[in-house]
């Protein structure tokens, strides 16, 4: 277990640098002086511009740059100081990105973990019905809502779901947050549609294939009642690839907190990604994505390790 | 590096596609009439109800992209998506105008018609060419194994580990001037990476299979091996993955538009529209529902019809 855990681990350096230097890499590319943008129309010296430059590095090359940032090459009279040393760089008024993910990061959080639970324990117990009564009416009903739910874009939903619950019939917020936890509802089931459907369709796949198992047949020879098959034999190995998929779908998470935030005007950090991603805060698109990708990569490593718990057969070596 | 038992897991892609992949083709056909893995696929799709209405579906749609004047020849209304009046503005559907006005006064129902267009492009460019690299790569990981699978698989993590929206919009802001060829590539940039998973892992399933082992024996060098016998057996499940893929990739590049991060402005696309209805949702719920709907189906008709080739070429299922 002890070298698994180190052998993921040491499999994850590279993984990280290249995430870092790709994304990097990518913010790099992007036209335009973000100096000069700074200070739209207003005239300012080219002293002013210099320095600032000289400040975030622009002049250095582009690889030059991606060391000093990761912390590897010292920068002037700040020294060594980069991701290694936690610090993620600041914006362009001087706030660390470490400061605005901890400001923008608690709706975001709330939002998050509120759909991995529902998308759990819906998806699951959906899927675990339609396994169990398989080709019924209520199998049907969830391959079909499934589909359906992964067939609209969760940008149409979440619209269509704002402008039904919330500005027409009113049951819900329509936006923000200053209705305390009701705010959230809606955006949070939203965004747990999406992987709620893959979910439930997965464990019910899982489930049927491993009710095939001859280890099922033999627990009912053995003459065990059907709750117990199923909830001790089957439904334990059949969420293996449901948890993989959950650490997986952390991605999706991400990427539909943006639209979803976005759409309900939540305050979070998929809307911090995007403000910085339009007015060329570069060094904050890369220290908050950097940050987002460490913490998945770290969320599939602990999941990874769960295997071992739900599965005694998966020997770590 | 592969523990058994955990195919799937080791996969890693979470899709049920994986799930789809994890076994063999094992033909068994009667003597005396053709039963290769794809003509048996074939005669029971021909007697799938949701196959045939789903691929109905995508050819109403790919003609629509391809000739959208077919559809508007026989309509009463402006038929011209870029003919707008002000006065219309916001108006509602009417006999005259059958999806209504948006905000410009442009006729809608031409709009959301000439939208197919950006929509299948993308779509199946994406799919295409990540599956290329996928079938490419994918195969020559899994048969050769050792130092270039470790290279090529340890770069397919690196990718993996970049959020698809969130790298997208990193990348598509570092390019200026966004347009399909822009998005299709970013789309693929940071889409391959599952169906190159899936060539891999039936590619290792068939390297040590008889039949291999039976044509090189018969003297077949190895892009003859690689070409015309494994590839044709490991196949499926790309298939499988990449049809589902053609929706997932309309259904990101909509998203991304509406973020205002995709295509941009005067470009037709149902992303675009449905953020452009935002100013105005209350008065003209029809500006969301129109183009939210023709999406919607697309997706839906190119994930049904992923569903039923897995059915059909899953030989577990028989």
């Amino acid at each position: 277990m002890g070298r698994y855990a180190a052998r993921r681990l040491l499999q994850l350096i590279p993984v990280f640098f290249g995430a870092t230097f790709l994304l990097f890499a990518m913010v790099y590319l992007i036209p335009g002086d973000p100096v000069a943008a700074l200070f739209g129309e207003r005239r300012v010296s080219e002293n002013t511009l210099n320095e600032l430059r000289d400040q975030y590095n622009l002049d250095d090359p582009f690889l030059v740059q991606y060391g000093k940032y990761m912390g590897f090459i010292p920068d002037g009279d700040e020294g060594l100081s980069g991701v290694f040393q936690g610090d993620f760089g600041e914006d362009f008024r001087g706030r660390e990105v470490t400061a605005i993910v901890g400001q923008r990061f608690p709706p975001t959080l709330r939002l998050a973990i509120g759909a991995v639970v529902v998308q759990t324990v819906i998806g699951i117990l959906a899927g675990i019905v339609a396994a169990i009564r398989r080709n019924s009416f209520w199998d049907s009903l969830v391959l079909v809502s499934t589909t359906l739910v992964v067939a609209v874009p969760l940008f149409v939903s979440a619209s269509v779901a704002q402008l039904v619950f919330g500005l027409r019939l009113g049951w819900f917020p329509i936006a923000g947050l200053r209705n305390g936890a009701m705010s959230y509802a809606l955006p949070t089931i939203m965004l747990a549609s999406i992987s709620l459907a893959y979910t439930a369709r997965l464990t019910r796949t899982s489930m049927v294939e491993n009710g095939r198992a001859d280890y099922v047949r033999t627990a009912r020879a053995k003459g065990l009642h059907t709750p117990r098959v199923i909830g001790r034999h089957v439904l334990r190995n059949s969420l293996i690839p449901v948890i993989t998929f959950l650490g997986v779908e952390l991605g999706t998470l991400l990427g539909g907190a943006i639209i979803t935030e976005t759409i309900f005007n939540i305050p979070g950090i998929g809307r911090a990604v995007f403000e910085a991603v339009n007015q060329r805060e570069g060094a904050v698109v890369v220290g908050v994505v950097t940050m987002l990708v460490v913490v998945y990569m770290l969320a599939n490593l602990i999941i990874d390790l769960l295997y071992g718990v739900l599965d005694p057969r998966i020997r770590y070596e | 590096m592969s523990d058994p038992g955990t195919g799937v897991v080791q996969q890693g892609t979470g899709s049920e596609a994986s799930a789809g992949a994890a076994t063999g083709g094992a033909d068994v056909g009667l003597p005396g009439r053709e039963a290769s893995l794809w003509s048996d696929a074939w005669r029971q799709l021909r007697r799938n109800p949701l196959f045939v209405v789903s691929a109905l579906i995508i050819i109403v749609f790919a003609v629509m992209a391809a000739y959208p004047q077919v559809f508007t020849s026989f309509y009463p209304g402006t038929a011209d998506p870029k003919s707008c009046s002000l006065s219309n503005t916001v108006g509602r559907p009417s006999a005259s105008a059958w999806f209504g006005y948006d905000v410009q006064g442009c006729d809608y129902y031409a709009n959301v018609i000439y939208g197919a267009r950006v929509s299948m492009i993308i779509g199946l460019a994406t799919a295409v060419f990540s599956g290329m690299i996928a079938i490419v790569l994918g195969s020559l990981a899994g048969y050769y194994g050792g130092m270039l699978d470790t290279i090529i698989s340890r770069i397919t993590d690196i990718f993996f580990a970049i959020p698809t929206i969130l790298g997208a919009i990193v990348i598509l802001n570092a390019i200026g001037e966004r347009g399909l060829f822009q998005v299709t590539l970013v789309l693929v940039t940071l889409g391959w990476m599952t169906m190159l998973r899936l060539m891999r892992s039936s590619t290792i399933e068939r390297r040590d299979a008889d039949f291999v082992d039976a044509a090189r024996a018969l003297g077949a060098n190895t892009p003859r091996v690689i070409a015309r016998h494994i590839l044709p057996n490991a196949l499926a499940p790309v298939i499988v993955y990449g049809t589902i893929f053609i929706g997932v990739a309309i259904s990101v590049e909509a998203s991304l538009s509406f973020l205002g991060a995709g295509l941009q402005l005067p470009a037709i696309s149902w992303g675009l529209m449905i953020n452009g209805s935002f100013t105005r949702i209350l008065q003209a719920p029809h500006l969301l529902f129109f183009p939210g709907l023709f999406l919607s189906v697309l997706v839906l008709a190119f994930i049904v019809l992923g569903d039923a080739l897995r059915d059909a070429l899953d030989p577990r299922l028989r």
